[in-house]
């Protein structure tokens, strides 16, 4: 018998009676104001959070924000990263910025989510060195369940919240932004 | 039990030998407990969570068989190879075969406490593969050649100065500079040439979802997306009670790891895979090791519930103040001195005795899992299978005959407050382990049970 045969034959014969699932998650009210409380907690956790009217006025106020900037990946027009030739990731390794759509965020943990139609390449959000999002405030949802809500049984390849720039604390609990990936995350919230 | 063996109480007696050290570990996962508390006490539903999660792992745990065929069939369908290892042995072999398929030698590899359980580095070393640990706690404790200390934090029990000075004999750092941000950024350089010349990644799982079957790594560094994204293979490794029925219920996870275990809100990166990139190769490996088999065990099934936040390491007064490395597993502090006496009975006979059982590790369980009431029946359990020494068999023999037996518990008492008040050096003595690192104190007069008579004659 193979491993698989023999793993699935013990936890049959030794799983417990069915214990039910328990019914659909109802959770108290909320009655904060999603977008401050949004905006907050991206603060909190190392982000950076901008109001703006248009489109228009993001790709001006990032390349104010980062004079330095030597190659820019934008996805808002066109879902394939301009200047490089798809299907190498390791093309993206000298990006200093990369801005892509967001498809929600979620008010109580500051997360964004979005998935590999948004990226470009998978790599992107990751080896960039400032990643900048781009969503409407209206699509800010309370907490993760009404996020889980809205995704449903959508298909995607990878799909990720993202939640503020890369970070760790392993060096005597000291909180340092840009561990791996982005050492900054801005969201753009349009109206 | 074996007293060559590694053992608990002596391995934290060298730990404990470094008083100040002692305190500043205390104080430090102390720390990580209080942001946890403030971070759950944000949440007006955060017991409703916990219950829901608690009551999600139970139908997890009554109905495994079908879900674990259920996860197989959606990610087959999604393009990704399913294997399964009922041992460590199976397991290292199935990730080295993957390996060698693609000619490779050097790997990067995410945080995953299954392959630290499965011993997966040191048997692919063995094999001639170098494996590149990504997570940067895990970096430090492995150019150290040491196991993690902790689960989430792997190396809580470092210094900073001892950071930089190693720092400074791997990877070349000045002497003596031991700023966080400064040896963060060295360390980034240094991994980040590991991640680009990586052919394989391998990731542990933190929740397989049966009804997609996709599965969750999370993160705050992000290097195992990193590592996983420059890679052409992908092999993500898990034991098989990581799955969860639906996707929906990630929102209930979710919500409460990153706060259980560090107090964060989330993780910066929570990467749902579903499917691997055109071009890519992604295999999951499901591991028994021992778990089939406690699935059968009504006392200590639970443990399988285990979402490996950490909450339990931080909070219980004995890990902090004996170190992750006297537990001498892969797992260490309450939650792992309950799963390795399961998986070698022998060998761990003195982890359940590492507890005050003071139940603090169950009160913040994000899952519910009644480990201090674990820990005792596991006492037992070694007792009975003649797993202790024979001085500490005798005393809890002597114990349950002196609690069953309410006259002579009585006197035993008066006893023992004459013995400490009048000849102090009976118990202060090398013979009583508790008398280690601490001071017996001064023994009331009078005993509770005799105050509280009193007073209540008095109409108190
Ligand atoms: S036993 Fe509970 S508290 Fe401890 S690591 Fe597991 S889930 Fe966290």
């Amino acid at each position: 018998m193979g491993s698989r045969e023999k793993i699935l034959a013990a936890v049959k014969t030794n799983q417990p009676p069915l214990s039910p699932l328990p019914s659909n998650w109802q959770g108290s009210k909320h009655t904060t104001n999603l977008k401050e409380q949004f905006i907050q907690t991206v603060t909190n956790i190392g982000g950076l959070v901008i109001e703006v009217n248009s489109v228009e006025e993001i790709i001006p106020a990032v390349k104010d924000k980062f004079p330095e900037t030597t190659r820019i990946v934008n996805l808002l027009e066109s879902p394939k990263p301009t200047g490089a030739s798809l299907g190498d990731p390791h093309e993206f390794e000298n990006v200093t910025i990369a801005i892509m759509q967001g498809q929600l965020g979620v008010a109580e943990n500051g997360a964004v989510w979005l998935t590999d139609k948004q990226m470009g390449d998978r790599v992107l959000p990751y080896i960039c060195e400032n990643l900048v999002l781009v969503m409407k405030s209206t699509e800010i949802v309370p907490t993760l369940h009404e996020a889980y809500e809205r995704i449903g049984s959508s298909d995607y390849g990878l799909g990720t919240f993202l939640a503020g720039p890369s970070k760790t604390a392993d060096i005597e609990q000291s909180l340092v932004l840009g561990a791996h990936g982005p050492k900054s995350l801005m969201v753009y919230l349009l109206p | 039990m074996n007293d060559t063996l590694k053992n608990h109480a002596t391995l934290a007696e060298k730990f404990n030998r470094d008083i100040p050290r002692v305190d500043w570990h205390d104080k430090t996962l102390w720390f990580v407990r209080e942001k946890r508390d403030k971070a759950a006490n944000q949440i007006p539903d955060w017991e409703k969570l916990r219950e829901t999660a608690s009551q999600i792992k139970n139908n997890v745990l009554s109905n495994l068989h079908d879900y674990l065929v259920e996860f197989e069939n959606n990610a087959q369908q999604n393009g990704i190879t399913v294997h399964w290892a009922s041992t460590p042995k199976e397991h290292n072999e199935i990730v080295h075969r993957i390996i060698q398929q693609h000619g490779v030698e050097h790997i990067v590899k995410s945080k995953s406490m299954l392959t630290e359980e499965c011993g997966l580095n040191e048997y692919l070393e063995h094999q001639g593969i170098e494996v590149v640990d990504t997570d940067l706690g895990e970096r430090i404790v492995q150019l150290a050649g040491e196991p993690p200390s902790h689960i989430v934090l792997p190396c809580i029990h470092w210094k900073k100065e001892e950071i930089g000075e190693l720092f400074h004999q791997h990877l070349g750092t000045p002497k003596g500079n031991a700023d966080p941000q400064f040896l963060t950024s060295a360390a980034r350089a240094h991994l980040r040439e590991h991640f680009l010349h990586s052919k394989v990644a391998i990731t542990g799982v933190n929740f397989a979802v049966a009804e997609t079957g996709e599965f969750v790594v999370c993160t705050n560094e992000g290097n195992a997306d990193l590592g996983v994204q420059l890679a052409d293979v992908h092999i993500a490794c898990m034991g098989i009670e990581k799955i969860i029925p639906q996707r929906k219920h990630l929102g209930i996870f979710l919500r409460l790891l990153a706060r259980s275990a560090t107090g964060q809100p989330i993780t910066t990166y929570s990467s749902h895979f579903q499917k691997p990139r055109a071009g890519q190769e992604m295999h999951i490996v499901l591991v028994d090791n021992g778990r089939s088999e406690r699935l059968g065990s009504e006392d200590f099934r639970n443990a399988l519930k285990c979402i490996r936040c950490g909450a339990c390491f931080n909070t219980c007064p004995v890990y902090r103040r004996s170190g992750g490395h006297s537990y001498h597993t892969a797992v260490a502090g309450p939650i792992g001195s309950i799963l390795a006496p399961a998986l070698d009975m022998e060998k761990n006979a003195d982890l359940p005795f590492a507890s005050t059982l003071c139940g603090s590790c169950t009160n913040v369980c994000p899952v519910k899992i009644d480990i201090h009431d674990q820990l005792y029946k596991w006492r037992q359990v070694l007792v009975k299978n003649g797993h202790v020494t024979r001085g500490k068999k005798f005393s809890m023999m002597s114990m349950r005959f002196l609690l069953s037996h309410s006259s002579l518990y009585n006197f035993s008492g008066t006893l023992g407050r004459w013995v400490m008040r009048n000849l102090p050096s009976l118990v202060n003595n090398k013979f009583n382990p508790w008398y280690k690192q601490r001071e017996m104190p001064q023994a009331p007069a009078q005993s509770f049970r005799s105050w509280y008579l009193k007073n209540k004659q008095h109409g108190k």
